[in-house]
This record gives C-alpha cells, structure tokens and sequence, in this order.
C-alpha cells in the first residue's frame, strides 16, 4: 500500500482546471522528483497533497496511517510580512511544533533537534538574527531547517534548491539523500533536472494540461520525454 | 511634586481609584498581548469593525436597563468576531465591505437605539462617555472589577498556552497547516480573545479609542526589538507602564481617562521610534 496515492485528480484555482488527470503513488522511502515547466501546477499538486487546498475532482489518499503532523514543508514562497518580528531560532523551532501535542513548550529534545538543525544547514550563527533582515538565501535555510524539524516520515520540498549558492544547495542534496536513506519518504519539485536524475528514484514530469510521465528514473532516462527533458540539462523548458 | 504625591496618596485611598489602577493595567496588559499578531495579521481593522458593533450592544443594552450590560455585550461581540472573521477571509474586498457595513451600521442604530429609548436627559454625555471612556472606569462596581481580573486572568492563560501556536500560525498559516496544526482553530481562539478584549477596554478607553490600546505598543515595540518574544514582553511592558501613567495624570490634572492613556501611547510610540532610528544609525 504507497503511503500517499493520487487518483484521477484535477487541480486548479476557482474551478478551472490547472492539471487534470493525475494519478501517481509514493511508498515509503521513495524520492519523488516533480518537474515541470513554470505554471504548470506543480505547487498547485503540493499545496493539494497537504490539504492546503481541495481538488477539483479526484482524491489524495493517505496509507499507512500518515498524519499530518508527521510531515515536513518548505513552501516556495512565504508571504512574510514586512517587519514581522522573528528571529531565526523561533522560525525553526516552530518546525518542532507538531511533535509537541498539547504541551505549551518546548522540551530540551526538542530544542535540540532545532539547534541541530541550524547547525547543519550553517545558520546557527546567525540564530538570533532577525528573519525578514536576513538574503534570500539565508531565509531559504532557515525554512529549510524548520522543514527537517517537522519531518518524521515524508518531506516535501518546493524547490529547496531556490536562492541556494552552490555549495549550500550540493549540501542541501546531501542531506536530504541521507534522509531518504534513513527512510524519509522524498518529494521534490525541482527545476534542477540534473540533480533530480541523479538523486531520484521517482520522476513525475507534469505537462501543460496532464502529466507527461510518471514512473522510476531508469524509465524516465529511456522515455522520450525524459531524454529530451534531461539532455537539456534542465534549462530552457 | 511633594503636593502631587501628597495629593496621589489622598486619591488612593479611595477604592474606586485602586480599582480603576487595577482595572486599567490588567486591560492595557491584554490587550497588548496580541497587539503584534492583530497588527500583522490585519486583524486590527476588525478589531475596529468590533467595537462599534460592541456600541451597538451597549446602546441596546441601556435601552433595556439592563444593571450589568456585559452580559448582552460580551456574547454579541464574540458572535461578531467570529462571523467577521469567516467573511475575512472568503475574498477579500467583499470581507471588508462587510466588515465596514457591520461596523457602521452598528454604530447608527446603536445611537438611534439611545436616542428613542434613553430615558437619560443627558444623551449626549452618555454617547460620549460609551465612545470615548471618560467616565466609566471611575464608576466601576465591584462585579465588574472581579469580571475584568478573571476574563484578563483567561486571556493571559489562553495566550500562554497557546503563545507558540499563535507565533506558527501568525508567521506562515500554510506551514502551520500542513504540518498539522489547525490554524482555524486558532484563528477562532484570536477572534473570541479579541472580542473579550475590546469588551474589557470600552471601560478604559471608550469603544472609538480601543485600536490605539492594540496597537501603539505593538508598534512602539517592532521599533526596537526583532524577534516576537522580545517584542511581546516589551509591548506588554510599554502598555502598561502607558496606561499607569495617563491613569496617573488623569487624576492629577483632571484629563479624561481614555485619551490620556492613549495620548501616553502616542508618545511612547515617538520616543521608540526616535530610540529605533538612533540604534540602526
Ligand atoms: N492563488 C492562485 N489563484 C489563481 N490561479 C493561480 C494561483 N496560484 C497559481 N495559479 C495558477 O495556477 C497555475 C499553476 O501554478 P503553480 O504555482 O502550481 O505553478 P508551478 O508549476 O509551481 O510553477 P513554478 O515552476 O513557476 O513554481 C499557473 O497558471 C498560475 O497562474
Ligand atoms: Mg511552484
């Protein structure tokens, strides 16, 4: 039974369909790459999978007793307001949220996880820092770090790889394999097509109105989508 | 200042001044507790919307003679904050014309309400005392201040308990959502919270001065601090040390209460931002 199945579904905003026909499973430690070309409603899918939004038709069904406070984020983009008061420490712990049940704060584990996370993402030194006066790429960690404090058993991931510098996003590919390894279950929407070929186990490749293929990466690599897709190197489409 | 001291002591003897010391920093505690989270989830506009539809109870409450109108005030208002908050958040422009609506049209027939069934001669004091404060918190009954320490005590309890929650949910409603916390849940928690609030600080300020309670200190804080326990703690400090002071003055020197205390506020806000700008120098 996959942990996450999608049946016919058909997504979209005010009942105009965006992508229909989507129907794909993800068992459990599978690394699940969605590419695809802007607007073509991968975040739509991610933001339907967490019951941010409901479909048009069809269903997400969840296995294996997957609730959602054993899930892991990181949107692409975080509507934060100008001048919110936040400092980088309380933005990641706020990932360590939903282990906490009903108890009003945070134990000494869980400070830990968060202070470990910070540490290997690089930003525990600037833990005190005030979020909205942080680069961009600063503000991606900091999300990035409170996505692996929330995570216990799936992690989903809007392009992680936005605003990284090169060697941030090879360690952010590094950690997220040593998750998977572990038995995080992976999805992904990634613009980097050379990075999701390699790291991947999974690719769902998502057209302007359906998907053009979903399957393991050895298919997609053989499919001729997928050597077209991957040969340009991500770029262009 | 030997005189204004002696004069003080003369004053706090009596108990409608203890109780109206009392009362004014539990209100002005409250309701900068949520200040930053109104502020930044642009709630304060219907905090506003509120305390018009709060004028409105009052009104039909007078006309009633109701003997302790929060009875009738305090469900109305929550009743309204939440229906409010449902119509916020469908669409947006709809939500705020409705809200306006509301609040308006709570407003005239609240002073319509007083006018025909008032049996007051002295109308437009009363208006005025309902709007802007002047008078009632000096005239508290002892039902009143104990109603006004325990729903204060419910609020800072509920704000404790909640205050992480309300940080995720305040900070990104979709993370906190998908990650499994029920940010409606919550929302309607701050919707009841503010309602209890603005029907406590009609006493202190009047139902026309209440956003500058929410909202001063919160703002005086963000000048400063950075991170939304630091500027919590400050807001609650700058409100009430605010609201001790215009009580202070408004004894000594006769001024209304509520205007004083906000007039305390505007310049508590002035001496943050001057203190903000000379730190980022
Ligand atoms: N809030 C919204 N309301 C209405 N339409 C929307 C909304 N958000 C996105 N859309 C539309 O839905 C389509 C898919 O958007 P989506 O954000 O899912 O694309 P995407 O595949 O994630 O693109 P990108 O690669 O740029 O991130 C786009 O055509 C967009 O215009
Ligand atoms: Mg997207």
């Amino acid at each position: 039974m996959p942990q996450l199945s999608c049946q016919d579904l058909c997504l979209g905003y005010e009942g105009k369909a965006v992508v229909s026909d989507l129907t794909f499973g993800v068992c459990v430690g599978d690394y699940l790459c969605i590419v695809g070309e802007n607007g073509s409603g991968k975040s739509t899918l991610m933001k339907t999978i967490l019951k941010l939004m409901a479909p048009i038709s069809g269903q997400v069904l969840t296995g294996d007793g997957l609730a959602a406070n054993e899930i892991g984020y990181l949107p692409q983009q975080t509507a934060v307001q100008k001048d919110f008061p936040a400092s980088v420490r309380e933005v990641v712990r706020a990932g360590c949220l939903n282990r906490r049940g009903m108890r009003p704060f945070y134990n000494k584990s869980e400070k830990r996880i968060a202070d470990d996370n910070m540490k290997k993402l690089g930003i525990d030194s600037i833990a005190k820092r005030c979020y909205r006066e942080l680069s961009g790429g600063q503000q991606q960690r900091a999300l990035l770090a409170r996505a692996l404090c929330a995570t216990r058993k799936i992690l989903l991931l809007d392009e992680p790889a936005a605003g990284l510098d090169p060697k941030a996003s090879a360690e952010m590919y590094d950690l997220i394999m040593a998750l998977n390894s572990g038995g995080t279950t992976i999805i992904m929407i990634s613009h980097d097509i050379a990075a999701s070929v390699k790291y991947a186990s999974h690719i769902l490749h998502i057209g302007s109105q359906s998907a053009l293929f979903f399957g393991t990466k050895a298919d997609y690599l053989g499919s001729e989508i997928g050597r077209i897709y991957a040969g340009l190197g991500g770029e262009g489409i | 200042m030997t005189t204004a001291m002696n004069q003080l002591t003369l004053y706090f003897q009596f108990p409608f001044v203890r109780y109206a010391m009392i009362v004014g920093v539990l209100i002005a505690l409250c309701s900068s507790l949520l200040g930053v989270t109104l502020v930044l989830k642009r709630f304060s506009f219907i905090g506003d919307g509120l305390s018009h539809v709060a004028f409105g109870a009052i009104a039909i409450a007078t006309a009633l003679n109701l003997t302790n109108s929060f009875l009738l005030v305090l469900p109305v208002t929550i009743i309204s904050a939440i229906l409010l908050l449902r119509t916020g958040q469908n669409t947006k422009i709809k939500g705020d014309a409705a809200i306006a609506m509301i609040s308006v049209g709570a407003l005239a027939i609240g002073y319509l309400i007083m006018n025909l069934f008032a049996g007051s001669s002295n109308l437009a004091g009363d208006v005025c005392a309902t709007l802007f404060g002047s008078t009632s918190i000096l005239t508290l009954t002892m039902t009143e201040v104990w109603l006004c320490v325990i729903l204060s005590a419910l609020v800072i309890a509920v704000f404790v308990l909640f205050y992480h929650k309300i940080f995720s949910v305040t900070f990104d409603e979709d993370f906190a959502t998908a990650t499994g916390t029920n940010a409606k849940t919550y929302n309607l928690i701050l919707a009841v919270i503010i309602a209890v609030i603005i029907v406590l600080a009609i006493n202190l300020v009047g139902t026309l001065l209440i956003a500058a309670l929410v909202v001063f200190p919160a703002m005086s804080a963000m000048r400063v601090f950075k991170s939304f326990k630091s500027v919590t703690i400050c807001s609650v400090g700058v409100s009430v040390v605010c609201a001790a002071l215009g009580i202070l003055i408004s004894i000594l020197a006769g001024t209304p209460v509520g205007s004083t205390i906000v007039a305390a506020d505007i310049a508590g806000f002035i001496i943050f931002s001057a203190f903000g700008f000379i730190m980022r120098r």
